[in-house]
């Protein structure tokens, strides 16, 4: 249905483009507040010290707990070392935040972008520095309105010093993860490190600044994608932000020590309309309009609204964590009750668990040994002077152990079929195959048969690994191709 | 387009003032950073003009200040390449095909970097994976014109087969039937003869007769048995693999006009270790003795 369209005294041309309105979120207490600096303080010191972290792997390999070594091909994580050819693991780990993502946000809402998501992680850090240097939301104001004078430009470059070195520490952070961190930090500061180094401390500084300093809730609102498919993964049971309007309105100042009586005597509501949960929200908006795309869930208007409530001795929650479901509940006056175990958070839940358990499974059943076969396809076969065939392959064998290694291969499928293996000795039946350590062994492999034993265009023919050591077998499947019939 | 801005009762929004056939569409202004953010791409954009090649003038172009050219950009990484290659290319040099056969490490080396000058170089006739076609000998299997050991394959691969070079191979087998050193009846007898090689003869009484012509006319080069001769370039003719088919007209039209390939010769036009590392390449393949 068409929304109703009246007239109304606007401009001849409207404005495409509006002015940022600067927000000066105020300081608050509370719950939540405290909730947000315990995982500030997690997060940072996660993302800081991890780099730092040491892990023994034994001589010639990296001693860093978790690493990514681009130049190396491979990526570690304590005890386990991932291959190029193993970027599923990468996927399975996306996979998982998004399903993680999923399961929260239908929960309890934003979380992810109230607590735990870098921009709010950083744009707190940036905001604490910023209240420190310049006061609380007032003087800060009182600040940017002011002319430019000696006070102003000392807390101007303060402020911006301070925000400068965070985004310093935290390009420099991000490169740890991908370089030995006690070796890169020292050459950092000699000026010894790579250019790309140095490119992307100043990339990762640079956004850091610009991001938590400058684009702030813009970056939620204008540039993240999330919020904008977020409200699917609602339903009326999911808790969020909200804003208890049957009880609250019509909101309406009271003189101080009013008592709850006498209000709904006046025939008002709760809200005594201070406008302090606007002035807290680090984005800017009124809760009280509803849901919205530009909250990010942060309960800090929660927590400001308790403390009102909690001075004039009203019930609290006015602005609470609860669900769309309940607050129309309580509106009718029936009973609200929380329905968290719904299809949705099954869903995602057990594709969580189903995804998680795979990887986990494929993790500790994972082998130091690989093969792969890859039969030529030009030609497919050839016939030998003395009427037998021959296929040709490229075989590959993944050493993933830390100390070179001898592999027995040998074929089976084919009848009567004869291995070579170019540059190696074979008897025929089975071939010794030397490869390093840590290393791909590459190798051409020759499988001839007589053709009577052909019976088919294409016969499967299995191509079988032992490792000499321990007698580890690894097999992968490929086709003897003919000239069948 | 008319326009008529009104403004939403439920979002007390304005709309943009434009309607598609009843519809219209609230106006929801960008913020004006994202404006400046488009201004500063474009002036950025000039920053491109003036540092890298851009404008076309009517016999040139406009270099750009940091004389950048991506022509010199890959000639330069090619130098380079080259020059990070030269410790295999010197070792490569010195050593003799057999040699470079024999070592782990430069096999590996050769059969890789051969299969890059044999894609660029050799393919074209005998196929990307040497398997060949009609008149261009597959280099997979085990039969060889000229030999398959790394020394005759390097020999071929060097001086080439007709080329016209000093060194070059060069058989040429007689036009039996066009020159008229055999009559037609001898020619459909010594092809009946060739085909009972293989067991494919038709008419045995023909290649009875056509055994004697045989012996009198092509067993010098094509051998007794017709098993070939690698020294003079002959084929075998008593296996399956045939360089211009196998089919009883194909055998006829060969021994009355017979077709001849032509190979280039790769001395001067490759350089020595690329020559190497194709005749290894090719010796790998499968068929190499």
């Amino acid at each position: 249905m068409a929304a109703p369209l009246v007239a109304g005294p606007v401009a001849d041309e409207p404005p495409l483009y509006a002015d940022r309105v600067k927000v000066y979120p105020q300081k608050v207490a509370g719950r939540f507040r405290r909730l947000k600096w315990a995982a500030l303080g997690v997060l940072l010191a996660i993302y800081y010290l991890v780099p730092w972290i040491r892990w023994n792997r034994g001589p010639g390999a990296p001693d860093q707990a978790v690493l990514i070594d681009m130049p190396g091909r491979r990526a570690y994580f304590f005890f386990i070392e991932i291959w190029p050819q193993e970027v599923y693991y990468l996927a399975g780990l996306l996979i998982l935040g998004a399903f993680g993502l999923f399961l929260v946000t239908s929960v309890a809402g934003r979380v992810w972008c109230g607590f735990a998501c870098p921009q709010t992680v950083w744009t707190d850090l940036y905001m604490w520095v910023e209240r420190l240097i310049e006061g609380d939301r007032n003087r800060r104001i009182k600040v940017d309105q002011a002319p430019l004078g000696l006070e102003k430009a000392a807390k101007k470059v303060a402020k911006h010093g301070a925000w400068l070195l965070i985004a310093l520490a935290t390009g420099g952070a991000w490169i740890m993860y991908f370089n030995d961190a006690p070796t890169v930090v020292g050459d950092l500061f000699v000026g010894r490190a790579s250019l790309a180094v140095y490119g992307f401390v100043g990339l990762f500084s640079a956004t850091t600044y610009l991001l938590a300093g400058w684009a702030r809730e813009q970056l939620c609102i204008y540039m993240c994608p999330w919020p904008r498919f977020q409200a699917a993964m609602f339903d009326e049971h999911s808790l969020l932000i909200t804003y208890e309007t049957w009880r609250g309105e019509p909101r309406g100042h009271v003189r101080a020590g009013t008592s709850l009586a006498e209000r709904a005597a006046q025939g008002g509501g709760h809200c005594i309309d201070c406008g302090l949960c606007v002035r807290v929200c680090p984005t800017g908006i009124d809760i009280r309009d509803g849901q919205q795309l530009a909250c990010i869930g942060c309960a800090l208007c929660v927590d400001a609204c308790n403390g009102v409530m909690d001075r004039m001795g009203w019930p609290r929650d006015l602005i609470t964590y609860d669900s769309l479901g309940n607050q129309d509940a309580r509106a009718a006056g029936g009973t609200p009750g929380l329905r968290l175990l719904r299809p949705r958070v099954f869903v995602y839940g057990s594709l969580l668990l189903l995804v998680g358990a795979a990887m986990a499974v494929s993790l500790a059943t994972r082998s130091t040994v690989d093969a792969s076969v890859q039969p030529d396809r030009a030609p497919l076969f050839v016939a030998l002077t003395d009427g037998r065939i021959r296929n040709a392959y490229t075989f590959k064998i993944l050493n993933k152990a830390r100390q070179p290694r001898s592999f027995a291969l040998s074929v089976a499928g084919v009848e009567d079929a004869r291995l070579d293996v170019i540059g190696y000795d074979s008897d025929g039946r089975t071939a010794e195959l030397p490869v390093g350590a840590d290393t791909v062994g590459s190798f051409r492999v020759l499988v001839t048969a007589p053709r009577a034993r052909l019976v088919e265009a294409t016969t499967p023919l299995t191509f079988i690994v032992a490792e000499q050591a321990t007698g580890q077998v690894v097999e992968d499947e490929t086709v003897f191709a003919g000239p069948g019939g | 387009m008319a326009t008529k801005v009104e403004r939403d009762a439920v979002t007390g929004q304005d709309t943009t003032g434009h309607e598609w056939d009843g519809i219209k569409e609230l106006n929801t202004p960008l913020p004006t950073w994202w404006l400046y953010v488009f201004y500063a791409t474009i002036v950025w954009s000039i920053g491109y003009w003036v540092v890298f090649p851009a404008w076309p003038t009517l016999t040139d172009y406009s270099r750009g200040v940091l004389g950048y050219s991506s022509r010199a950009t890959l000639a330069a990484r090619l130098d380079q390449a080259a020059e990070a290659r030269r410790g295999w290319t010197d070792r490569l040099e010195a050593a003799a095909v057999e040699d470079i056969a024999a070592d782990p490490e430069l096999l590996r080396y050769s059969m890789n970097g051969g299969r890059a000058v044999f894609a660029d170089n050799c393919a074209p006739c005998h196929g990307s994976g040497g398997q060949g076609a009609p008149g261009f000998p597959n280099l997979v299997d085990d039969s060889w014109i000229w030999g398959g050991d790394l020394a005759a394959i390097q020999q071929t691969v060097r001086f080439g087969v007709r080329s016209g070079h000093d060194e070059t191979r060069v058989s040429e087998m007689p036009r039996f039937g066009v020159d008229g050193v055999l009559a037609d009846p001898d020619i459909g007898d010594v092809a009946q003869f060739v085909l009972s090689l293989t067991n494919r003869a038709a008419d045995a009484a023909a290649a009875e007769r056509g055994a004697t012509v045989f012996a009198d006319n092509c067993a010098a080069c094509h051998g007794e048995g017709g098993a070939g001769m690698a020294e003079l370039g002959a084929p075998s003719l008593n296996d399956d693999i045939w360089l211009f088919g196998g089919e009883p007209e194909d055998i006829l039209a060969q021994v009355r006009s017979p077709r001849h390939g032509v190979m280039p010769a790769w001395e001067g036009r490759l350089d020595d270790a690329a020559i190497k590392m194709a005749t290894v390449y090719v010796h790998s393949l499968g068929g190499g003795q």
